[in-house]
């Protein structure tokens, strides 16, 4: 998987060609120049009061009570602090649905976090650095997929949870999105792994040692940023999930779950769906903003070298 | 919630990387594949057995949990809805002319055909502006951050957003606030003249039913307005003084607390201000004036005779009160709205990594060969990130056929049915009630399909980058 970009890129013309002397200038350009610096910090300014607003409104409106929020909205808070109350959090602390809920997202999440890195390192290691027939066909595989509407297996998925006892419950939920979370797992890290120079594998096995004992001391700690980027966007995508949970999971909902059956009736429980919303939001903002090189690299998968 | 654009956008990322980095020799050096026979005393029975151990339980829950299901869901979806009963191919006849599934599938069109190439777009100028400003890395956390929140929580976000009500909505306060900057709302709706009085309704404003001659004093008593909405600098009603042409009053004919007489001039009545009044003429408008503060209006060059007197429609216009944005009739867009504010960050950060990795001399040339910066915006850049475009438009793609999570929360029960997709049919006909899994089978496979020319380009790529 290495094409340097600019192979794949157009013939340009050449720049001289394409604009020749004192360039007829539109309007438009002329006004960029001339304005362009203010306008663009304004307009920067704006779309990020844009991209803001929207949570910061949820924050609040977790923050006022349902009379208020069903009188006036969110931003009312500001010319009157006296409506922000912690009330509403501390109600949903004895909600014993969403407290239990959150519970079972971690439930959820960590198990379904470590399986993925666990399973997607040792098969990825295998489809880098094992040579054995069949192996490059089992890769294109694994990338086709990658695509795998989740939707084309829930039905079948759902029967055999059923056949095996655990439909409905956690260990189901669990399953499926370690199977789903697998070929980009195994994607992403045996890309990576087959950077590691081979001299570093071939030392390691001049003194002996076992391909496991390569994989844990030599592969895992090189292989760290993958695992972490992986790491990091498997446990966003379940902790986020509703869908599989929605399916599987209706024994042991998570808080997506339970948040969504409050919505029946959005605004008289918009003080137990706007904190546990926000709750909810709470860890995946805290990973994000913790780890948010790994994130962002997890998103460039692999730009990690 | 991002699991299927990864590959395509990782696999990018990993070339543009590599391109920075130059294509790094030891890579080349490490693939197996090239390199043979890797392990001197390894036997092939040896090697598949180790590789059965390190594969075989990623393998083991691929082939059970993703690869049988799928062909399962296909067979499913020519069997009835007991599962059992060979049906053909009725599931997919009907998933295309029932109405529900028929608009799940439209609406699902409307929703690729839209949304990433606004998405991209937005990504591509919010990658250019991250060039051009200072704390550009503040920026990008801030359009990046909703990529890391639930669709669940973005729902509840937006449901806040597109409240129906501008005292809530902070949507509507915001165009209700700025149409009533360019349009003023009229205080006077719901007015209307008294029974029995001199005016009757026409085109939502009210005219006297008797011609008014000039000399004439007209008094046009109105009721229904509640007393809150009576402007401040509302003076106690009077007539004009007299003079030349044609005279009146426009006032509230009521007295708070009751002993006002209809249609007279009370002592605590107030006339309405800035009130538009139109003299027609054989059905033209001649002459316009507005109420002064005490309601008193007059047009002193109308001489003759056989005028009408009107209050036009414009002042009794109901105030503008935003748009229904979850509506029937809006949904989707407003849907297709959120999902932008989620993804744009995603879109804007794979294409800030393309412009990144632009060979700068490229850009520089254009510029000392004297391109204007939106002239080598068009004719560098562009052709010069194409590439990543191409691969951002895909992601989306992918995730937008599969679109679930938001169209289930954003929209209110009342209009779901008007936002539905196709995987939230499939959801509905297979669990929601419905456990017809034929028909959702054949929504799944249907999704399927779709997916099939992205995971084709996929395998094409890899097969491609590793020939």
């Amino acid at each position: 998987m290495s094409v340097v970009t600019t192979a794949r890129v157009p013939e340009l013309e050449p720049a001289g060609t394409a604009v020749s002397g004192a360039p007829h200038r539109g309007l438009v350009a002329r006004l960029v120049t001339r304005f362009g610096g203010a306008a663009v910090r304004v307009l920067v300014v704006l779309v990020s009061l844009l991209w803001v607003f929207p949570t910061l409104g949820l924050a609040v409106a977790s923050l006022r009570s349902t009379a208020d929020n069903s009188a006036t909205g969110w931003w009312n808070a500001f010319t009157a602090p006296s409506q922000l109350t912690l009330n509403n959090y501390a109600q949903l602390m004895q909600n014993d649905r969403i407290v239990g809920s959150l519970w079972n997202t971690v439930l959820i999440t960590v198990p379904s976090t470590l399986l993925v890195v666990a399973l997607g390192s040792l098969a990825g290691y295998a489809l880098a650095w094992i040579d054995f027939p069949g192996r490059d066909l089992l890769f294109v595989v694994v990338v086709a997929l990658i695509v795998v509407p989740i939707q084309v297996a829930i039905i079948p998925d759902a029967t055999i949870f059923k056949h095996v006892g655990i439909y409905g419950q956690i260990p189901a939920v669990i399953a499926f999105h370690v199977a789903f979370g697998l070929p980009f797992a195994i994607f992403l890290l045996r890309n990576f792994f087959i950077g590691i120079p081979r001299d570093l594998l071939e030392a390691a096995r001049m003194d002996g040692a076992t391909e496991f004992s390569i994989f844990r001391k030599v592969v895992l700690p090189i292989g760290w940023p993958a695992i972490a980027s992986l790491a990091i966007f498997q446990f966003l995508w379940v902790w986020n999930d509703l869908l599989v949970a929605l399916v599987f999971g209706f024994d042991n909902p998570p808080i997506t779950y339970a948040l969504k059956e409050q919505m029946r009736a959005f605004s008289s429980n918009i003080d137990v769906i706007g904190p546990g919303s926000f709750l909810s939001m709470l860890v995946p903002l805290v990973v994000f903003f913790a780890f948010q090189r790994y994130f962002v690299q997890g998103v460039l998968a692999g730009s990690v070298k | 919630m991002t699991r299927a654009s990864e590959p395509v956008g990782g696999d990018r990322a990993k070339v543009l990387a590599n391109g920075r980095s130059g294509a790094p020799a030891h890579r080349r050096q490490g693939d197996p594949g090239a390199g043979g026979r890797r392990r001197g005393g390894s036997r092939l029975g040896e090697r598949r057995v180790l590789a059965l151990l390190f594969l075989g339980p990623a393998a083991l829950m691929l082939a059970v949990l993703v690869c049988y299901p799928i062909m399962y869901t296909i067979w499913l979806s020519l069997h009835g809805g007991d599962g059992a009963t060979f049906v053909g191919a009725d599931n997919y006849v009907k998933m295309f002319t029932a109405a529900e599934t028929r608009r799940a599938i439209i609406n699902n069109l409307v929703w690729v055909v839209v949304t990433p190439s606004v998405v991209t777009t937005l990504g591509l100028i919010f990658a250019v502006l991250t060039e051009k400003v200072r704390r550009a890395t503040a920026f990008k956390l801030i359009l990046f951050m909703p990529m890391a929140i639930s669709f669940l929580a973005a729902g509840v976000t937006f449901r806040l957003v597109y409240d129906e009500n501008p005292e809530r909505g902070a949507l509507n306060a915001v165009i209700v606030a700025v149409h009533d900057t360019f349009a003023p709302p009229s205080p006077y709706y719901g007015a209307n003249p008294r029974d029995g009085g001199p005016l009757a309704a026409v085109d939502g404003g009210y005219q006297t039913t008797t011609p008014v001659d000039s000399g004439d004093a007209v008094a046009l008593p109105v009721v229904g307005l509640p007393q809150d909405r009576i402007p401040a600098d509302a003076a106690t009603a009077a007539l004009p003084p007299a003079g030349p042409g044609l005279r009146g009053v426009i006032w509230l004919d009521f007295t708070r607390g009751g002993g006002g007489k209809a249609g007279v001039i009370d002592a605590t009545e107030k006339g309405l201000p800035e009130m538009t009044v139109e003299a027609v003429a054989d059905g033209t408008v001649i002459a316009t004036t507005r109420t002064d503060a005490a309601g008193g209006f007059a047009f002193p060059e109308l001489t003759g005779d056989g005028y009408t007197i009107r209050l036009a429609a414009e002042n009794f216009t109901e105030p503008f009160n935003g748009l229904t944005w979850l509506g029937p009739g809006l949904v989707t867009p407003a849907v297709i709205g959120a999902y932008i504010w989620i993804w744009a960050g995603f879109a804007m950060v794979l294409i800030s990594a393309g412009l990144a990795a632009l060979p700068r001399e490229a850009l520089e040339a254009a510029r000392v060969d004297g391109a204007t910066e939106w002239q080598v915006f068009r004719r560098v850049t562009v052709p010069l990130v194409r590439p990543v475009l191409i691969v951002v438009l895909v992601t989306l793609t992918i995730n937008v056929l599969k679109v679930f999570d938001l169209i289930y929360v954003l929209p209110p029960e009342s209009s779901q049915d008007e936002a539905n997709v196709v995987a939230l049919e499939m959801y509905r006909v297979s669990f929601g009630g419905g456990l017809d899994y034929g028909l959702g089978s054949a929504l799944a496979v249907l999704l399927f399909v779709l997916v099939l020319p992205a995971m084709l380009f996929n395998i094409r790529r890899l097969r491609r980058d590793q020939g």
